[in-house]
């Protein structure tokens, strides 16, 4: 039996972009959360989503592990790196690409 | 129950004395706010941590009755 802590570890240990959302990817079902996955979309970053809807334990799991109270949260290579705010504020400064390439994600240029 | 901005504005200064906060009604709701805050206790702070310390100003209600809150942190400029 895997516990929601465990879920929540290996999806962050085993991607380098991680988003934990409402819905996915591709039917995001909270403004917040599309919002999150259209810039990172449209910066060209692969990233593996969570479904917090899909599991109440993670939902709140993800919450205690990350000190943090809202969804989505953005993971990259195991750091947390904020919620919808930070990510906007990032993007609109150019910050978040940055960041990225920092880290050593790969960011695909035709996007 | 909705927030009115000035219950946000008092939690906010209660914890951080020095803060100023501007909070926008985005949906003239009660229920949709922008707060921009700037306060010295930010300084030298990630955004992560800027953001923790107004979630802990806002006692828990960050995610709960606060479910719409666009927040903006910013240290003041020298």
């Amino acid at each position: 039996m895997t516990t929601a802590l465990e879920t929540i570890k290996s999806a962050i240990d085993g991607n380098d972009v991680v988003l934990f959302m409402k819905g996915t990817q591709n039917f995001p079902q909270c403004g917040f959360s599309a919002t999150v996955a259209k810039i990172l979309q449209h910066v060209g970053v692969e990233f593996a989503d969570v479904n917090v809807l899909a599991d109440p334990e993670i939902r709140q799991g993800i919450k205690d592990f990350s000190e943090w109270p809202t969804i989505p949260q953005l993971y990259v290579k195991g750091e947390f790196v904020g919620g919808c705010d930070i990510v906007r504020e990032m993007f609109e400064t150019g910050e978040l690409k940055a960041f990225l390439a920092e880290k050593g994600v790969k960011l695909d240029e035709a996007a | 129950m909705p927030m009115n901005a000035a219950d946000i504005e008092h939690l906010i200064k209660a914890a951080l004395p020095d803060a100023a906060v501007t909070i926008t009604d985005l949906a003239g709701d009660g229920d949709h706010y922008a707060a921009h805050v700037v306060s010295s206790a930010f300084a030298g702070k990630t955004r992560v941590a800027q953001h923790k310390l107004v979630f802990d100003a806002l006692g828990g209600r960050m995610g709960g009755e606060l479910h719409a809150l666009a927040l903006t942190t910013a240290a003041p400029k020298p």
